[in-house]
Parts: C-alpha cells; structure tokens; sequence
C-alpha cells in the first residue's frame, strides 16, 4: 500500500513558485487568479514503517524552518480548485530518485525491486475559475500531457481527513520478453506498411534492400547455424532502421545529388559531407604540413585540436530540436546533457569545460493562431532555456556563449543547439589521449543509468517531420547527477588505465554505441538480457534501442573487469558487465540464450543504399523598400536596439552559470554595468597557465531567403571575427557546422525540395571555399534535415540554417580585452569596407522587406585584417573590440558606448565604403569583416602603421558625456541620444522574461 | 605526515562543481596540501578527515537540490556510515570541528552546513534554525555582488576585511531564520559575517540587484560565535585572480583576487594555531 508525504511551506513564508506561476498564467493564459500556492507530494510505493515514513517527511524531505508536512493526510486547505501534476509512468523523475536514496540512506535498506518514490506538486488556486478553466490551466500551461497526467478537484469535492489516493504510476506490464519474426516477403505497399507502422522511417529502397539481404541462401544458412528462422527478428529490422537513420547515417549528405546552377550548368556531387566537409580540412590540413592543429577529425564523437604541449581541447555541438518541440524542458535538458557525453567520450575521455547553447525560436511575443500540436513559442521559450540551465547548471559546466536568434518560421521547429567543449590530456598511459580501440574480447561495460522506454525511435523519429502520431517515447528527461556520478567515476577509471574505448550512448542507444565500437573489431556479442532495466516487461528489441540517458558504454579488457565494477560500485555508479568484443564478422545479440540479431557488420554499415536527390538553384528576386519607406537614422537605431533578434539577452544569460570552474575570462556579459553584450567568450582552464581557450559563433539565416552560399559564408565570417574580437589566435583555430535544414528531397509533400536542395548544396560550396580561404579545419559537425511541422494542409518550413561554432587558442589570455569603450578621449576606428548590403538585414526585416543585396565576405582581405587585429591585440593596442553584425554599425557603436559607459562621437563621412553610399547605408549595412575598435591616442600611431595598407577609417573619438553623436554626410548630426535611452531600447523587449 | 604542512581537504562527489578552483583557492592561499577527496573514499574509510586542518564544502548540486538545496547531501552525511565503525561522516565532521579546526562552505557548501545544523549554531546547538531557500526571483542568478563585513565578527576568514566583490550563482540563496529571535542573536553576535550592500561598501540592502536573493537582513555569509566555522553564498574561489574580475579589462586592478584573502586568512589562523 502506497503512501503519501505531502511538504506545504508554513504561514507566512513566501512561495516564490506559486507566485511565478500565478504571473505566468496572467501572461501566457490571460487568467488572473487571487492566489497560487504550491504543495510536494511525495508518493511512496515501498515497504516501510510509519515511524520510518514520518522520519523521512521530517529529514531530507522537509525544512523544519520554513516548511510543515503530513503522512497520508493532506495539508491542501483553503482553495477553490486544486490541480495535482505527476508524471506518467515510466518518464524519469529525478526528485523521486534522489528521495528514494535518501530513504535508503535514512533506514540503512535498499528498496526492493519495483519499489520506488513518485513526486507530484499541488497547485492550489483560488479566484475565478472553473474546472473547464482550471482543466486548460493543466492542459496547456502547468503540464506537458506527454509525460504528465493531472487530477483536478474542488473545494466540495477534496476529502479533507484522507486527501486525494496515492496512485503511484508503477509502469504496469504484462508483456513477456519475446523475439518476433517478421514476414518481408510481401509486396512494395505492404514492405512501406512495416516500416509506417514501425516508426522506422526507412524508404521503400532502403525496405527492398533488406528484403533481398534475407532472401540470400548463403544468410539464410548463417543464421539457421545460430537457430534462427528465415525471417528478419524485429530487433534486425529495428538495428537496422536504427543505424541506417537519417540521424545516425547522414543519407541526406552522403547522398549522390545532381546539381544545376540555375543558368544551365550541371554537375553530380557523390556526398555533400566527402566532398566539402571533409573535403575542407583535408585540403587545409595538407596546405597547413606541420602547422596543422587537428589531432582527431570526423571519426570520434567530437573533433580534438591541440592546445598546450600537454593539453588538447575536444569540441561537439548537437541539435536537439525535435523533442524540444514536443517537451521543450526535457528535450533541452536532454540536449545539453547529451551533448556533453560526446566530449567526454572522445578518444578515452576528456574533462568538460563549457558548455555553448544557441536557441532559433518564433517571437515569444507571436499572436497568431498556432496550428495543432505546436507549442506557443513562449512556452518553447521558457521550457528550452529553463532545461538547458538545469542542465548546465546542475552539470557544473559554465555556459560561456550562445544566441537567440528570432524568427516564425521556427513556430514549425524551434531549433536547440547545444556545444560542450572538454580538455583532454595529449598523452595518457604511453599513447595519444585522443587514440580509443575496443580490443578482440574487451567486455562491453554499460555505466550508469537503466534501460527503460525513454527515447525509443528517437533517431528515427528525428529523421521525420513532427507529425500527428509523433511518438511520446521520444521524449526523454535527462538526469544531470547521475551522469556527473557517472563522469566522476569515468575519470578515475581512465586515469587508472582501466579501459581501452569509451563512447556515449546517445541516439539509437546500445544498437549505436556498441556497433560503432565494434567496428574496430568485427563484430560483438551482446547479452541484452543482462542490461539493468528501469521497470521489468521490454522487449529484447526495445533494450537494444532505448535511448535511455545517462549511459556510457566502455570496452574494458577482461583482467580489468573487476577493478572496474568495484569501482563503479564504491563510487555509487553502476557497470553491467554485458558482453564481448569479438571478431565474428557479426552484430549478434543474445535474450537469455536466444539470438536476437545476427547481422554481418558490413551489411549493416555499409549496405544503406544510396539517395539520388536533384538539386536546382534559382536565384530569386525581392521587392525592395523605396527610401521614402525608410525612416530617419535615430529612430531607426532605436528600433533596431529593440529588435529581438539585437535586444539584449540578459534575461537569460544570468539564469546560466558561466563561472564554475573559476576559469572565464572574457564572460558574456562585460563592461561598466557588467551588462553588454560580449562577442565571444575566453576561458582559462589550466591553472597553472595563462593559455586560453576562445570560443564564438555565427549564425544568419536571414540571408538563406536570398542566396544560402552568402548565408554559409556570412556566418563562417561572424563566427571568426567574434573570435577575433576576443582575442582568438586566427591561425589556430577550428570550426565546426551545424546544420539545420528542411527537408531537401523533392517528393509530394515537397514540392520544392530541388531547390531545397539547391539551397544545401550552395551552403556547403560555401562552407568549403571560405573554410579553405580562412585556413579554418572542420572537426566536427552535424545535421538535422528533416525540421519541418506539416499537419493537414499546414506546413511550417524553418529557414535553412547553420550554426558555424569555432574553437581556438589564446596564446595569454591578459592580453584579451572587452567590447567596451573605456576612456574618453581615445581614437575611434572603423576596419573594413562598407558597401550598400542591406539584403535581408535587421533593419530591412523591420520594414517587413526582403531585398536582394545578401552581404559576401570577402576572405582574403579579412583573413590579413584578423591576423593584423592578432598583432595589435599582442601589442597591447587596444582598448575595445567590436564587432558589426546585425543592424551594422550603428549598432555596434551604441552598444559599445553604452556598455562603456561613455560616449561616442563619429564622422560618417570617414567611413571608408566601396562607393558612395547613403547615411542609411552606411549605418545599418551588414558588410561583414568589420570592427569597430578604441585606441589610446598615444597608441594610435603604432597602431595605424600596423594597419597600413588597410581599410581603416578614423571615425571619431569616445566622449566623457554619455551620448551617441553621429555626423551624417551632409554635416548635420543625424544621431544624438543619450545613451540611457540607447540602453533602455535595448534592454526593454526580454527584460521581463 | 609533516607536521609543518598546511593541510586542506575538499570534498567532492554526488553534484559538487567547484572543487577544483577552491582547491586551487588553497593552494595560492599557501596551503601546502590541498587534496579534492571524494565522499566515496571518506566512507570507504581511506581517507581520515582528522588528517587535515581546513575542510571546505564546496559549490555545486548536491543530489540535484532535488529535494530543496543541499538537503539530500545532509542527509547522506548524517546517515551514511563510515566503513569498518560505526560512526557517520557527520560525527567525524562533527569531532574535526571539536578539535578547533576550519570548516568553510561555499554556496551548496554553505546551504549544507545550514541544512546540517553547523551553522548558526547558536549557544553550540546543531538544530536548524535557519535555512537557504528560493530566491524572491524565483529564478537562479549569476551575478557579482558587493559585500559588508563586519569587522567585530569573530570570522576568522573576513579578519581585517572591509568588503569584498564576488559572484553569487544560485537559485537557492536567500537566508532565512526560523524565528525574529534567532536573526537577533544572529545579528547581536555579530554572526552574520557579510551582507550584500552598495559598491562603496557603505549599508547594507535590500534593493534588487545588490541583494540578488531577497535575504533577510542582506545577510550573504554567516559564522558561528567560535569563528571558525563560515559559510558564504558568494563564491570567493571564483575571485583569486585579477582576470576573474567582470571588468579587469577596464580597472586596474591587483593581480591577487578578493576571495583568497579569505583562503589567506585561514591558513594564516592554521599556521598560527594549529601547527
């Protein structure tokens, strides 16, 4: 018999919680209550005394100064309705976890298996609301319906001597464990059937593939010598939908496309990734000879650089858009979580040091009618930045750099970037910390948490567009403690030498990890039956899929098995010895006994068949604004401070830690009030160095809606010269891509995939001439093509995007300086050229225009400014550093002036521009390549002869009176605000969220 | 073990974060040994808490603050039994304690000791009377702070300190007491170490941002009447160099940070009293 420990704070101590959720009902929901007040109910599914029960309410489960609690009757009093949120069964609760330990540690017992503590919280409302009302209050605001369930109850009807039922949400099963066998010998119709009805996402090519794979006399012979029948069992067919997913294979960038220009010419690509991603740093790596930095590229988890003598520095960003859409605080949660498992399971494990998240959401302001099953933007808003912080926070990995970047096109699919970067030693035990091989009889260790159904399909269902049947499955919670028990645990083990290969489990879970390792070699055998699970009743096929968090899986030779687990053990982890490395040639797993797969390696890694995918470009033409449509050049920049997509993000960047760790040098937030808006960040993460590590990013999708080849080269741009600007050595220095696509391939649902596809291909011609112009390595990337919302005759395209992150070093980081202006009287400079690139700008955006003049980057005159910036940054030159992105130079110099605390005053005329052009253009043109900089008067002379021969234009000076004065081409001052004003335009739009 | 050293331990394990830099703090405080243990070796028995003299509790998430900050984590350590005796880790904290060592924790650190009892401790008993709870924000915060002390404490840490700038990160950091009663002898002790205030460290306040949390009396830091037992919401590891400093770029600064003054404090007190 269950009970219940329910924990209310006592009279008079204020409930932050309930009054959060009071304010957000009244902005999300328009609902104005009198009160809200919040309850933790504690539902206890385990054999315990009274007295042990009354202890826990006492202990670990209340605060004695400011909380009471009661034992199976409620404390719930003076309400009108009462909503009580649990979760579903099954869906991992991290409160529940950690209660159940503190019991144990409380009684000196283990719980006994199917035993367990299930958290929920009370809201008691009161005010004006009925319970149709408070049902859309539990629907659509305080719970996720996918992983949460609700009761809801009026004052008449709540029982106040025994409270509301403990119902515990035991996961309930009485399926028995069994291999199916499943028929493919049927018809194309019925073969797409399967494959529907399974979520597997595979295509009827891919379905006939596999079908003539099991018709073959020589198979059917193998398997009849491992007792297996004719038939594919449904954990093959779910191996293979697994490894073969878009997710996990990249059909879409290995695919043969055939390509026209648009003008006639034709040309077939054989694999977007081979030929310009890899492609790039092949060519950059061999014109680099023995000033290459890459160390391990494209064939790890994350891509490793060198850094110091003894230090290499591992980085990997990952989207994880879909289930953010679904659940947006579990999804981020999970994304961030997850993606620092990639780092830290690069070549034998590598320490995190930050953490980078970049958000692409619909306005959280957006007042249109939302299509069904698509959560408000505010919402995603709140749900994203809320999981990412827990995730970050709890993980003790400062988040040191992100963006949000605005946009009702990501109504379809908000995008969820998140990067994780580690430092890994150069050498550890006598080989290359980078080096992993799993050796023939390695036991494959799994470590840390269970097996349950979270995130089953996860990898196929993210190679689909969010649909109607969109699994609930799919959705994960991740669990932040045990996975840092986890890493604690895996550091002690690798510096004791006690494995040979560790990587994480993330999509397509053991499936996934364990065949990967196998391939170095040949094959495993895989005892699925021996895997922990959370809860008893998964099938054989569910266990070799789930992608359950928190899990590593770990090649360990066999005379150190024992270490190993005693170990874990000691350190409250838990390793479950499940199987072998061998060199079978075979993917075989085994159900107590039974076998449940057994495919040849080759067939399952490389017997995808190839997409054929027809691309065609057209270059497409925009309205321009008439320039009596513009307005004046002060109103304008006030507008722009004030676009979401410009406004400060403070709002979130305070809810992150960016300085665990003691190590951030240049922080996001920088300047006189420690608020403005830094370009990049720098961290130091030795001690006993003053190297550095600089991180930043571009990202402009905006651009897409003209040419995509610019919008690739664009961010490429932004991304280095925000590294730049912090001080990041140009010449060392990597990059990786993220892509985030719609779907490209032309078929009924998309009509206009060829020049979808058109699209993707001109990113990467970009992605690889400018990354061979700038010398930048790619190490490591990944992509997300199927981001599309599409129910009945609404679909929702995002815009293509790409995230371009880089990774780089600072040789000191004290010579780093800030995007501040920090003393009156010092010079003003302007770097670059500027010329009229209004195409797709913020403030074209803001005129509700398009245009056609897209920003290009010109490399081979930035890359020599960047290197001339190294210089003049080593010298001491500098006293700011700017970069000019959105909304160009007048929002670049408001911002540094007001995070400087000074003014600004400068001379359009000085600007040095490719022809002549209007203040409008000259003010809020997007030319990439520039910086805006402050110079000591004293220091001026050196610093002009560094950069003779190069666009710079003296602009003016940093002025003792807080005001930006801006002198447009005719003489007159067409820009005097005080910079309060400027700032207040800049902070008010996200203040409040 | 020399008797000469100055000997720092900082537990580490279940969800603390910031281990390494107070560790770290140590050492540039002129600790000549400042080891990161993890709570599994001390209840293994491996290591014996009595063979130092400054144990800190560092920042982090205990448990996940899953059941409201650090509580999870004081209950392990009252509970959890050291192997091959029958004592918690918390009688051995509590005998190192006795025998007029250092204890500093840092802000989950800081929540724990509250949580434990160790702090205030008024009158010498361990029963909470104060606690750490939710930010009237409602929400987590990074953001540096300016801090009062005051200087007729008996802190040993803050011992010729006017004010210091640190970072606070938390979510859980507005300090409560359990009754008017408790603040009082709190305060009439001259326990409640440091207290958010203005940047010329002149009052006290209860404005937002100054004071992030909402706290009573602006109280940040807390001591108990010996003095040797402080815990802090700010962080002090995370100012040890002039670069950690949000505006170093632009001030010009010593190259030693404001928290290790506290770390020097401390080994100054073990030097002159313990060695």
């Amino acid at each position: 018999m269950a009970s219940r420990i329910v924990v209310a704070l006592k009279d008079g101590v204020r409930d932050a919680r309930g009054e959060r959720v009071r304010r957000e009902m009244m902005e999300h929901l328009g609902i104005n209550l009198d009160r809200v007040r919040t309850i933790d109910v504690y539902t206890i599914d385990a054999q315990l005394s009274e007295e042990e029960l009354l202890a826990a309410a006492r202990g670990p489960f209340s605060d004695p100064v400011i909380q009471e609690y009661a034992v199976n009757r409620p404390l719930a009093d003076d309400f009108d309705l009462l909503i009580e949120v649990g979760f579903r069964p099954g869906v991992t609760d991290n409160v529940g976890r950690t209660a159940r330990e503190a019991i144990q540690y409380l009684t000196g017992r283990s719980f006994a298996p199917g035993e367990a503590v299930y958290t929920s919280v009370q809201y008691l409302l009161n005010g004006d609301l009925d319970k149709a009302g408070a049902e859309q209050v539990a629907a659509g605001f305080l719970a996720n319906g996918l992983i949460q369930r609700w009761t809801i109850v009026s004052r008449e009807e709540f029982d106040r001597a025994s409270g509301l039922p403990a119902q515990p949400p035991r996961v309930v099963s009485t399926a028995t464990p069994q291999i199916r066998e499943i028929d493919l010998d049927v018809n194309d119709e019925a073969l797409m059937q399967i494959s529907r009805d399974g979520m597997l996402a595979l295509n009827l090519e891919e379905m006939k593939a596999i079908q003539a794979f099991i018709a073959e006399p020589q198979v059917q012979q193998q398997r009849a010598s491992v007792g297996l029948g004719r038939k594919l069992t449904d954990a093959e067919l779910e191996a293979l939908a697994q490894t073969w997913s878009e997710h996990c294979k990249h059909k879409i960038f290995s695919a043969r496309i055939d390509y026209e220009d648009g003008q006639g010419n034709r040309e077939t690509i054989n694999s977007l990734f081979k030929t310009y991603i890899m492609g790039a740093t092949r060519d950059i790596r061999a014109a680099k000879g023995d000033k290459d930095i890459c160390l391990s590229v494209f064939k790890d988890n994350a891509g490793v650089i060198r850094f110091t003598d003894d230090w290499s520095m591992v980085y990997k960003v990952e989207t994880h858009n879909s289930p953010s859409a679904l659940d947006p605080y579990g999804g981020a949660l999970t994304g961030i979580v997850g993606v620092n498992r990639d780092p830290f399971g690069t070549g034998r494990g590598a320490r995190l040091i930050f953490n980078t998240d970049v958000f692409c959401f619909a306005s959280p302001f957006y007042d249109k009618p939302l299509p069904p099953r698509l959560l408000h933007p505010r919402r995603i808003f709140e749900g994203v930045v809320e999981g990412v912080e827990h995730g970050g926070n709890k993980s003790g990995i400062p988040t040191v750099n992100g963006s949000l970047v605005f946009d009702d096109r990501f109504a379809g699919k908000p995008l969820v970037y998140c990067g994780s970067a580690a430092l890994m030693p150069r050498e550890l035990h006598g080989r290359p910390g980078h080096d992993k091989k799993a050796e023939v009889g390695d036991h494959i260790l799994m470590v840390g948490g269970r097996v349950g159904k979270d995130g089953i399909h996860g990898a196929t269902f993210s190679s689909e567009e969010l649909h109607e049947d969109s699994p609930v499955t799919a959705v994960q919670i991740g669990d932040p403690i045990t996975q840092r028990r986890m890493f604690d645990f895996l550091l002690v083990a690798r510096d004791q030498g006690l494995y040979n290969a560790i990587t994480d489990n993330g999509a397509g879970g053991l499936s996934s990890s364990v065949g990967e390792m196998a391939e170095d070699t040949g094959g495993f055998e895989l005892h699925l039956d021996r895997c922990p699970l959370k809860y008893p009743g998964l099938q054989p096929w569910e266990i070799l899929i789930s992608e359950a968090q928190e899990r590593m899986t770990v090649a360990v030779p066999p005379q150190q098995v024992e270490a190993f687990i005693a170990l874990a053990r000691r350190m409250d982890v838990e390793a479950t010895d499940i199987g072998q490395f061998t060199d079978s040639g075979y993917y075989h797993c085994l159900y107590e006994g039974k076998t449940a797969t057994y495919l040849p390696m080759a067939f399952l890694h490389e017997g995808t068949p190839q997409m054929q995918i027809p691309a065609r470009w057209e270059l497409k033409q925009h309205a321009e604004p008439s320039s009596t449509a513009l307005p004046s050049a002060d109103e304008a920049l006030e507008q722009l401070l004030s676009r979401l997509n410009i406004c400060s993000k403070e709002c979130v960047v305070r809810r992150y830690d960016h300085e665990v760790q003691g190590a951030t040098v240049q922080k996001p937030l920088t300047g006189i009030d420690n608020d403005g808006p830094a370009d990049g960040s720098v961290v130091r993460p030795l001690f006993d160095s003053f190297a550095g590590i600089a991180t930043a990013h571009g990202i402009c999708p905006r651009y897409s809606d003209i040419d995509t080849y610019h919008m690739m080269a664009c961010a490429i741009d932004e991304a280095l010269r925000n590294y730049v600007a912090v001080g990041g050595n140009i010449d060392h220095v990597a990059g990786l891509d993220n892509f985030c696509w719609c779907d490209p391939v032309k078929s009924e649902r998309t009509p206009d995939g060829e020049y979808k596809a058109a699209q993707l291909v001109r990113a990467n011609k970009a992605l690889y001439d400018y990354c061979l112009a700038f010398g930048v390595p790619l190490i490591s990337g990944k992509d997300s093509m199927k981001n599309d919302y599409q129910i009945g005759s609404t679909k929702i395209s995002i815009p293509p995007t790409v995230l371009f992150s880089v990774i780089g070093k600072v040789e000191d980081v004290r010579k780093t300086v800030s995007m501040d202006v920090k003393r009156p009287g010092d010079r003003v400079y302007l770097l670059g050229v500027t010329r009229a690139e209004l195409g797709a700008s913020e403030l074209y955006s803001q005129l509700g225009f398009t245009g056609n003049a897209v920003p290009t980057v010109d490399a081979h005159t930035a890359l020599l400014r960047y290197r001339t910036l190294n210089r003049a940054q080593q010298g001491g030159l500098l006293a700011s550093c700017h970069d000019l992105s959105d909304g160009g130079l007048g929002v670049a110099a408001a911002e540094t002036a007001f995070a400087g605390g000074y003014g600004l005053a400068i001379d359009l005329r000085k600007v040095r521009c490719e022809r002549t052009l209007t203040d409008m253009e000259i003010l809020y043109s997007e030319s990439q390549s520039r910086l805006l900089v402050s110079v000591a008067p004293e220091q001026a002379e050196e610093f002009e002869k560094l950069f003779a021969g190069q666009p710079l234009s003296l602009l003016g000076e940093v002025t003792a009176e807080p005001r930006l004065r801006v002198t447009g081409l005719d003489g007159t001052l067409i820009i005097d605000r005080e910079n309060s004003v400027l700032k207040e335009a800049w902070q008010a739009p996200l203040r409040e969220l | 073990m020399a008797q000469q050293q100055v000997r720092a331990i900082v537990i580490s394990g279940n969800g603390t974060n910031c281990e390494r830099e107070v560790a770290n703090a140590c050492r540039l405080a002129g600790a000549d040994v400042a080891d990161i243990v993890h709570l599994s070796c001390l209840l293994a028995g491996e290591v014996e808490l009595n063979d130092y003299h400054f144990l800190n509790f560092a920042g982090g998430f205990l448990d996940g603050d899953d059941l409201g900050s650090a509580k999870a984590g004081a209950n392990r350590l009252n509970h959890a039994v050291i192997a091959g005796s029958s004592r918690t880790l918390a009688d051995a904290i509590r005998g190192f304690i006795a025998s007029g060592k250092l204890v500093m924790g840092v802000c989950n650190g800081f929540q724990l000791m509250v949580k434990m009892g160790l702090l205030p401790a008024l009158g010498g008993d361990q029963r909470q009377t104060a606690t750490l709870t939710f930010n009237d924000g409602g929400r987590f915060e990074d953001r540096w702070t300016y801090l009062k002390v005051d200087p007729v404490s008996p802190c040993v840490f803050t011992r010729g300190l006017q004010g210091i700038y640190l970072p606070v990160r938390h979510g859980e950091g507005k300090f409560v007491t359990e009754t008017p009663a408790v603040l009082e002898q709190i305060e009439s002790r001259h326990l409640a170490v440091l207290k958010y205030c203005d940047a010329g460290y002149q009052a006290p306040t209860m404005d937002y941002p100054l004071n992030p949390n909402g706290s009573t009396a602006a109280i940040a830091g807390v001591c108990d009447e010996s003095g040797r037992l402080f815990g802090l919401m700010p962080h002090p590891e995370a100012y040890v160099h002039r670069t950690h400093h949000p505006r170093w770029t632009r001030e010009t600064l010593p190259e030693e940070g404001m928290g290790l003054w506290l770390y020097q404090n401390a080994v100054t007190f073990i030097r002159e009293n313990l060695l």
